[in-house]
């Protein structure tokens, strides 16, 4: 790259599925505008970039550093700190660097099980010997590498320190446009910059406020998968006993899962003040369950309730989709039980 | 769990204001001896209990959370302590992925006039809790989400040629 006194930008994936360097896409035109105020420094999806061009930079020559996916294995680590190390803004880039998202699901259980489901039980495999990653191997050459496989997934800022966190899986065009703009102006007419630390690309209210569906009271007999039944259309999807996690989630993305039938998965995390997304929908779920009245049986009562649980195949799964890494618990304890985060 | 009787549980306990924490001042009143393993928080209404609240308990090192309420039909506030039925069911469900025990988790309820009862069900959940073990989650979990324990087992394993 030569020197031309344009800000640099980097973009770099770690544990992530690809999905936040296409949104970046989505943007459409205005990805004209992004080359033309930036110069790209480091971005392995789209350009030919190697790890040692960014040792070669000097501390800080990246302005903007938009980070996606979680912190998975050593060599996800490393790069977060290189990263942050040569750049001057890092952005936690979707849900997977702000939370952990859909990578951080197998806190709930062991590296060894995961090892296992997907190198030796998985029916696809055909692995006769048992052969599981080794992080080093000796051939002739000398010994070869490969990253250490983390037990727990982490989030961006549990290894390094964050600027801004832009959320979303993948975080909404309209929001990202809106941010690389603040960005633009602060780089280059020193126009000011959210405080560190910003939740930026997000409204301050709950996916409820901006979907339209109609809502009334909640009364919850038992909840749906979403392949079992139609939603009807222009109501409320909890009511309707679709699972919709919109209650516990940060608006910005339009609301657009529920609009489509679809009950919202919780991508943009908790609001501002809630330190466990989980518990505060679990919490909202709960209270809307109906299962008539009480009387007077408790046995019989809590087995209606359990029975209405019951809908909810992985509660912690559904509640925590996109938040593990930042949950009060952070992890199942494996260090007991059958290894797979369940007591027996 | 070896050194059962070492071990002292820490138990976090939620009361209301209008039943359970009146149980819990009348059985100090009655001098009704219960183990000094719970501590007592009061809030208003057992509905007010958050799960965060018992999450956040058992994170900051509880072995294990009392929730108390008042009788069901008897809530102050008319029906809140159904909802902390309805919690309390979805949370241990949940806390089993987790890994914790269920029995970590009680609800009890507890008129005014029960402090006899309240005293009797504290003493039999710190038995049931000394049983468990010790919870631990700071050393199971540290603040930046590692897990100590897990990460230090091998990762690579013997294949047979």
């Amino acid at each position: 790259m030569t020197e031309n006194g344009k800000p640099k930008l980097a973009m770099y994936w770690a544990a992530a599925c690809g999905g936040c360097e296409i949104s970046i896409l989505n943007i459409h035109e205005n990805i004209l505008v992004v080359d033309e105020v930036f110069d790209v420094a480091f971005f392995p999806c789209i350009a030919d970039f190697k790890t040692k061009d960014v040792i070669g930079y000097p501390d800080g020559y990246i302005d903007v550093c938009l980070f996606n996916g979680a912190i998975r294995n050593s060599e996800n680590e490393e790069m977060a700190k290189l990263l942050r190390q040569k750049s001057k803004i890092m952005v936690a880039y979707g849900s997977c660097a702000y939370e952990g998202c859909i990578p951080a699901l197998s806190n709930l259980t062991s590296k060894d099980a995961t090892f296992n489901a997907v190198y030796k039980e998985n029916p696809s495999i055909d692995n006769p010997g048992g052969v599981i990653p080794q992080t080093e191997f000796k051939v002739p050459e000398g010994i070869l590498e490969i990253p250490v496989f983390y037990n727990t997934v982490k989030s961006l800022d549990q290894v390094v320190e964050v600027d801004y966190y832009l959320p979303g899986c993948p975080p909404e065009p309209p929001q990202i446009w809106a941010v690389l703009q603040v960005v633009v102006a602060a780089l280059l007419e020193g126009a000011p910059l959210p405080p560190k630390g910003s939740i930026v690309g997000a409204t301050n209210v709950a996916v409820c406020e901006e979907c339209d569906l109609k809502k009334d009271e909640k009364k919850i007999t038992r909840f749906y998968r979403p392949y079992e039944i139609t939603p009807e259309p222009g109501i409320c999807l909890l009511e309707q006993g679709l699972v919709c996690v919109g209650p516990a989630t940060r608006g910005g993305c339009g609301a657009l899962c529920p609009q489509v039938g679809m009950g919202c998965r919780g991508c943009y995390g908790p609001l501002d003040g809630v330190e466990d997304q989980g518990a505060k929908m679990m919490s909202a779920i709960a209270s809307v369950i109906d299962v008539g009245d009480y009387e007077g049986n408790e046995e019989k009562y809590e087995e209606k309730v359990q029975a209405a649980i019951d809908t909810i195949p992985d509660p912690a799964g559904t509640f925590y989709r996109f938040s593990m890494a930042h949950s009060l618990l952070k992890r199942a304890r494996v260090d007991n039980g059958n290894g797979k985060g369940e007591t027996e | 769990m070896a050194n059962n009787t070492e071990f002292e549980p820490l138990i976090i306990g939620f009361t209301c204001n209008w039943c359970s924490y009146r149980a819990a001042d009348l059985a100090g009143m009655s001098r009704i001896k219960y183990p000094p393993n719970v501590r007592l928080i009061r809030l208003m209404c057992s509905g007010r209990l958050d799960p965060s609240f018992v999450l956040k308990a058992l994170k900051g090192g509880a072995d294990a959370v009392l929730i108390t309420g008042c009788h069901p039909g008897e809530c102050h506030y008319l029906e809140q302590n159904y909802k902390t039925l309805k919690r309390y069911i979805l949370l241990k469900r949940m806390l089993e992925q987790f890994g914790v025990e269920p029995n970590r988790v009680k609800l009890v309820w507890a008129s005014a006039a029960e402090g006899v009862q309240l005293a009797d069900e504290i003493t039999k959940m710190v038995e049931e809790v000394r049983d468990l073990g010790p919870l631990n989650w700071p050393a199971v979990v540290s603040p930046n989400g590692d897990h100590p324990i897990a990460e230090t087992e091998p990762v690579v394993e013997e294949v047979q040629a």
